[in-house]
């Protein structure tokens, strides 16, 4: 099961929750069955062109994964995988 | 025990020891071997010049001291004093920690510099910066060498609110010669839960005007220079030219791909920070510059090709944020300021330090510098500063970058921005 680090303007999606535990064989299958349990989740995500919006990162561990597969990079066990999104704010 | 007059002394430590001339120190330096060169003398004789790239150690604490900079036993250490007497005697202390490759120069600094080789008089600190900053001195990271780089460095901080608050006072205590401050907001009530700089008297004020008296009040000796004015395309390389290092508070996109772009023209180091909520994002972008072999890192276009849609992403002054956070990340800021300042450790240079302050956790993921990046790529396509509120999306405004506290995007889309928001 990998882990999915959820940044903060998505938790309202995830019930406030940070971390979610879910097993997929890619990222793109991970961001799907998220939607399925949080409807929404992955429009947030997606750029509907079948890659992540270019202002957000997704990285599996530390790598982001547009060096690697896209959404097809493969995930295991103990992956940890982040989305990073840009924030603004600083005042 | 034999009794031995002081001749007779030195002749015995000269004989048990291996000695060097200056010019033999020279040419095995030349020939690039790694020597360590320590001078035992006392601070005054220090200070009126010494050989370069030696490091400082008075006799008296040769032996506490040594191992900070050479410790092993094995690696040639040649040991210098005014005219080889000291040296010669210390060189026998360092033996009975077992070093074994120990040199004592002849004929001392004066030899050395009557053979007619170059030499470093430091600039030094007075008596109250030593005082002062004793703390970083002792660091031997920093030491004299590194607090006088400081107290010559000039940075320039993006706005002057939740970021820039504890990273202008921590610059300003640590003694940063000159810190910039553009910011053309005035103090808000709702902005001193968070921005330490400026207090309840100072409300309805220029937080460059507020933020000048309290950096003055920690620190006389720095010279704060005020912008009283957004930064733009026009005016950013003036604002700009002349800092060692900027450092990003801004709370808007446009003002970030600005700052990011006119770093990267002009080959200045940015320390680029956001915060949202409860999270927080610091990283470095390090333009390269060939000629003195750095190499560079991403920039943010790299991390971040494109901005968001307007409205897609929300502001604290919509979202809201935990006024401790920009104290956490603004000090790390003022951390990695120093670093690159002095130049020791390890910067954030294709590193994003990620802060989550509801499981405090700290994370650092890799950024790789994109090869196609219009500004930093092999083959850049944009060279010179653009509009950059079209580029986000935003109606063009020369007052726009870097507005004050309800950001321009929220503008735009009213009271609605909101819902229509990530969070």
């Amino acid at each position: 099961m990998a882990t999915v680090y959820v940044p903060t303007p998505l938790r309202r999606f995830t019930g406030g929750q940070s971390k979610i535990v879910e097993s997929a064989a890619t990222v793109g299958e991970l961001f799907q069955k998220l939607d399925g349990h949080y409807p929404g989740f992955s429009d947030k995500l997606l750029d509907g062109e079948g890659g992540v919006k270019r202002f957000i990162n997704v990285f599996r561990n530390d790598d982001e994964i547009r060096a690697l597969e896209g959404l097809a990079t493969t995930i295991s066990e103990d992956d940890k995988v982040s989305i990073v999104p840009a924030m603004a704010g600083g005042r | 025990m034999s009794r031995l007059n002081r001749d007779q002394l030195v002749q015995m430590a000269k004989s048990q020891i291996i000695e060097w001339t200056p010019n033999q120190l020279d040419a095995r330096r030349k020939a690039k071997e790694a020597i360590t060169v320590v001078d035992i003398r006392e601070r005054d004789e220090w200070m009126q010049g010494h050989i370069p790239q030696s490091v400082f150690i008075p006799r008296g604490f040769l032996e506490l001291q040594i191992e900070q900079h050479q410790p092993d036993r094995d690696a040639p250490v040649v040991i210098y004093c005014a005219g080889g007497v000291r040296s010669a005697l210390a060189a026998r202390n360092l033996q009975e920690m077992g070093y074994t490759n120990v040199i004592s120069l002849i004929g001392g600094f004066n030899g050395w510099k009557n053979a007619s080789l170059g030499f470093k008089v430091p600039k030094v600190l007075n008596e109250e910066q030593r005082i002062r900053y004793s703390r970083h001195t002792m660091l031997q990271e920093i030491g004299d060498e590194g607090q006088l780089k400081l107290l010559e460095s000039k940075v320039l901080l993006i706005g002057a609110g939740g970021l820039g608050s504890p990273a202008a006072l921590y610059l300003a205590a640590a003694g940063v010669g000159q810190i910039g401050i553009v910011d053309y907001d005035t103090v808000d009530v709702s902005n001193l839960q968070r921005q330490v700089l400026h207090g309840q008297s100072d409300v309805g004020r220029y937080k460059v005007e507020s933020a000048e008296d309290t950096l003055r009040e920690i620190n006389p000796e720095v010279k704060v220079i005020g912008y009283k004015e957004p930064i733009t395309s026009h005016n950013a390389f003036e604002i700009m030219s002349g800092y060692d290092l900027v450092l990003n508070g801004s709370d808007n996109f446009p003002t970030r791909y600005l700052v990011n772009d006119a770093c990267q023209m002009l080959g200045i180091p940015l320390v680029d920070a956001s915060i949202f909520m409860f999270e927080g994002q610091v990283t470095v972008y390090q333009p390269k510059h060939p000629e003195s072999a750095v190499e560079g890192g991403p920039c943010y276009r790299c991390l971040y090709p494109d901005p968001p849609p307007p409205g897609e992403v929300p502001s604290c002054a919509e979202a809201g944020v935990l006024g401790v956070l920009p104290g956490i990340v603004g000090s790390i800021q003022a951390i990695e300021a120093i670093k690159l300042l002095v130049g020791f450790g390890e910067p954030l240079i294709g590193r994003l330090l990620m802060i989550d302050t509801t499981d405090m956790t700290f994370r650092t993921l890799k950024v790789n510098r994109n090869t196609e990046c219009p500004v930093c790529g092999d083959h850049p396509t944009v060279t010179e500063l653009i509009d950059y509120e079209q580029f986000c999306g935003l109606p063009s405004s020369t007052h726009a970058a870097d507005a004050p506290e309800v950001t321009a995007e929220a503008n735009v889309n009213g009271h609605h921005a909101a819902e229509k928001v990530l969070a």
